[in-house]
């Protein structure tokens, strides 16, 4: 258990980071905060494939970069590039899904003048 | 010609196309619907020869994205062979994602003719739909389960702001939630897709699907008692079914339908949540494969859990949908029963309890009933915007008595209505019929008994709109929607009477030729296509064929 919480704590933090998110997303009422749980619910699972590609003290060798040299041989424990690859993908995804949510919050706060959904949820009955 | 380019232009015009609108709007106002009318007119040429490609000639057309050195080739990287893996990205046009590029040229090019009169009108709206056209086709197109992430978050993107152009701000309210589920959802299926890349190291589903079943040299046996690949598929399978609005995570759903301007309910009914099932049918047939289902308990258990949700979605879509008073709300809780009813087949198909019939009839439900449902409820969503443009009538009290005035557009809503109950000879008997017949084979009676209630329920709020339409006359002293819609009908609604019909219901257009037209389209189709039972059947075999060998590759028709 300690040996768990020692070398694979990222793991572990992923787990919480996306609980924290998704509760976030479910519990807050304000919309912005909402987002930001949705941004933390995706940041953890970026967190997973990072800590999936670090190749952690394999055959007493830390894994490093994976920028191979031409006349390299061996097997090396390289860390992987292709889900760093994925999350500067999902990265970019990320920050789309932000730049429209807020733009429809803006829009929401112009026409109805809050940001609190149970607020928000009594001025549209009122209508 | 070159066809295997086909799939790599198919995913490019679009998206390439998505720009002009915007470009060319600096010149000249108004510019978007007619670009977007000819790149989709081009999309559907390419699509259509593509098509022939696939049926036809029974191709299996794979592009493999950054070229042809990059594909499955023999190699040592790191100590591992990684001989017979991808590197790269495959684009590949089968016989299943055949159907569904089909499907989005001529849907995409056919609502085009709607939002001419209705709009959102400006060349933004004409940019958004594009790239829209472009996600869907690229979720069918696409062979790699990362790249699938990619698109679908290309198509909630452009999803969400075309739901937000209504002109209402509750238009961004409603947006704004589909954008926290649907990404949550999305996210969720990520998530499937991290582990199931831990456990295989490759992301191309045919690969992956290769590792799971222990094909590769370096891996010992089956992975399919895995906990990894376990919870990748409840990850994957709880995500897509969200973004296919499935109960009990189909709340975004009603409320993105019936705040969205008209055409672009049509569009979204008829694609956006087709597409997230046929995903969810893609990995769960060519992916997971039949054998994974059978060969652990647990896995089981979670299709069995799939099963229930799926049927759930069926009962509980099919009483909302009933309770509703506007129209266009109890036709997108009709979505949440049709898509339930979809997913149970998904289901049925690999379910260890079904065998080569059930699977095969599982089968021919899901992709009929896909593109059953994608007619007729796109009919359906266009008459109500018909029924909105031509007499102010929303709600279904407002129907009451409107046959008379709108002959045309109730005897569509009358057979696209029984469509999608599923009386034949529509479409939507045929794909319900095997959907059916597959769970009477499995010996699921639970299933049976939730698809036979469907059928009734669905008959429950169909029943109550043609009622209203063909036998409850109007009083009177009609309420003003009637008076409006005779002013229309004697000038036959030009122009000049949209800026008079201002301030009810914001700006309404009037009825044009173009919806009317869209409307006779959809129904044309769903009656022609119910008496192309065989022909369909023929063009789905090679998927049947791959799900009960357990291939992750469909192949040809010979």
């Amino acid at each position: 258990m300690i040996e768990i919480l020692t070398s694979r704590y990222t793991y572990l933090l992923f787990a919480i980071l996306l609980v924290i998110g998704l509760y976030m997303v479910v519990a807050s009422s304000n919309l912005v905060k909402k987002v930001i749980g949705l941004n933390l619910f995706q940041t953890a699972i970026f967190l997973f494939f990072v800590t999936t590609a670090y190749v952690a003290e394999s055959g007493g060798e830390q894994g490093s970069a994976p920028v191979i040299p031409q006349d390299a041989q061996a097997y090396d424990p390289y860390a992987s590039p292709l889900p760093h690859v994925i999350v500067l993908t999902a990265i970019v995804v990320g920050v789309a899904l932000t730049a429209v949510a807020l733009a429809l919050i803006v829009r929401i706060y112009s026409e109805y003048g809050t940001l609190d959904e149970a607020t928000l949820k009594e001025v549209r009955a009122d209508e | 010609m070159n066809e295997s380019l086909l799939p790599g232009f198919i995913i490019a015009i679009p998206i390439l196309g998505a720009a002009l609108p915007l470009a060319l709007g600096l010149f000249r106002q108004q510019v978007g619907w007619a670009v977007a009318a000819v790149v989709l007119a081009l999309e559907t040429a390419v699509a259509t020869v593509l098509a022939y490609f696939i049926y036809v000639d029974g191709q299996r057309v794979v592009h493999a994205l950054g070229g042809e050195n990059y594909g499955r080739r023999e190699g040592a990287a790191g100590g591992y062979e990684s001989e017979g893996f991808a590197v790269g990205i495959e684009l590949v046009a089968d016989a299943l994602s055949g159907a569904m590029i089909l499907l989005i040229a001529t849907v995409a090019l056919i609502v085009l003719a709607f939002s001419r009169r209705s709009g959102p009108r400006g060349n933004a709206f004409y940019s958004g739909y594009l790239l829209l056209t472009g996600g869907l086709m690229g979720v069918a197109m696409t062979g790699d389960l990362f790249n699938l992430f990619v698109f679908l978050e290309i198509v909630g993107l452009a999803t969400y702001a075309m739901v937000a152009s209504g002109r209402h701000a509750s238009a961004a309210v409603a947006a704004l939630k589909y954008l926290i589920i649907g990404t949550a959802g999305a996210s969720l299926y990520l998530v499937g897709v991290g582990y199931l890349y831990v456990v295989t190291g490759t992301l191309n589903m045919v690969d992956v699907s290769h590792s799971l079943a222990g094909n590769p040299e370096w891996i010992d046996g089956p992975l399919y008692s895995d906990p990894l690949v376990l919870g990748a598929f409840a990850f994957i399978a709880v995500g897509l079914a969200t973004k296919a609005a499935i109960y009990p995570l189909h709340t975004w759903q009603p409320d993105a339908y019936a705040e969205s301007p008209d055409s672009v309910t049509i569009y979204i009914s008829a694609l956006v949540s087709t597409l997230s099932a046929y995903a969810l049918a893609r990995i769960t047939w060519n992916v997971f494969t039949p054998e994974f289902f059978a060969a652990t308990a647990n896995a089981e258990w979670m299709l069995n859990g799939l099963l229930v949700l799926a049927g759930l979605s069926v009962l509980v879509g099919s009483a909302l949908a009933a309770m509703q008073r506007r129209v266009k709300r109890m036709f997108a809780y009709s979505s949440v029963a049709q898509f339930g009813l979809i997913v149970i087949a998904i289901g049925v198909a690999v379910h260890p309890a079904a065998g080569e019939t059930a699977t095969q009839f599982a089968v021919y439900g899901v992709v009929i009933h896909l593109i059953a449902h994608a007619i007729i409820k796109g009919g359906l969503f266009a008459s109500a915007g018909a029924f909105r443009a031509g007499s102010h009538a929303t709600t279904v009290s407002d129907y009451a008595g409107l046959a008379k005035q709108r002959p045309f557009l109730s005897g569509a809503v009358a057979i696209l209505g029984f469509g999608i109950v599923g009386v034949p000879p529509t479409v939507g008997f045929i794909g319900k019929w095997y959907i059916g017949v597959g769970a009477v084979q499995a010996g699921l009676w639970a299933v049976v008994f939730v698809i036979f209630a469907s059928t009734l329920l669905t008959l429950v709020y169909i029943a109550r709109i043609l009622e209203k339409l063909y036998f409850d006359y109007q009083p009177e002293d009609a309420p003003p929607h009637a008076e409006a819609s005779d002013a229309i009908a004697t000038d036959g609604g030009n122009a000049a009477e949209e800026t008079t019909q201002t301030g009810f219901l914001g700006t309404t257009p009037s009825l044009s030729v173009g919806m009317l037209a869209v409307v006779a389209i959809a129904t044309l189709l769903s009656v022609v296509l119910g008496f192309m039972g065989s022909e369909l059947t023929d063009a789905v075999q090679p998927i049947a064929d791959a799900v009960i060998e357990n291939s992750p590759e469909v192949g040809s028709n010979d």
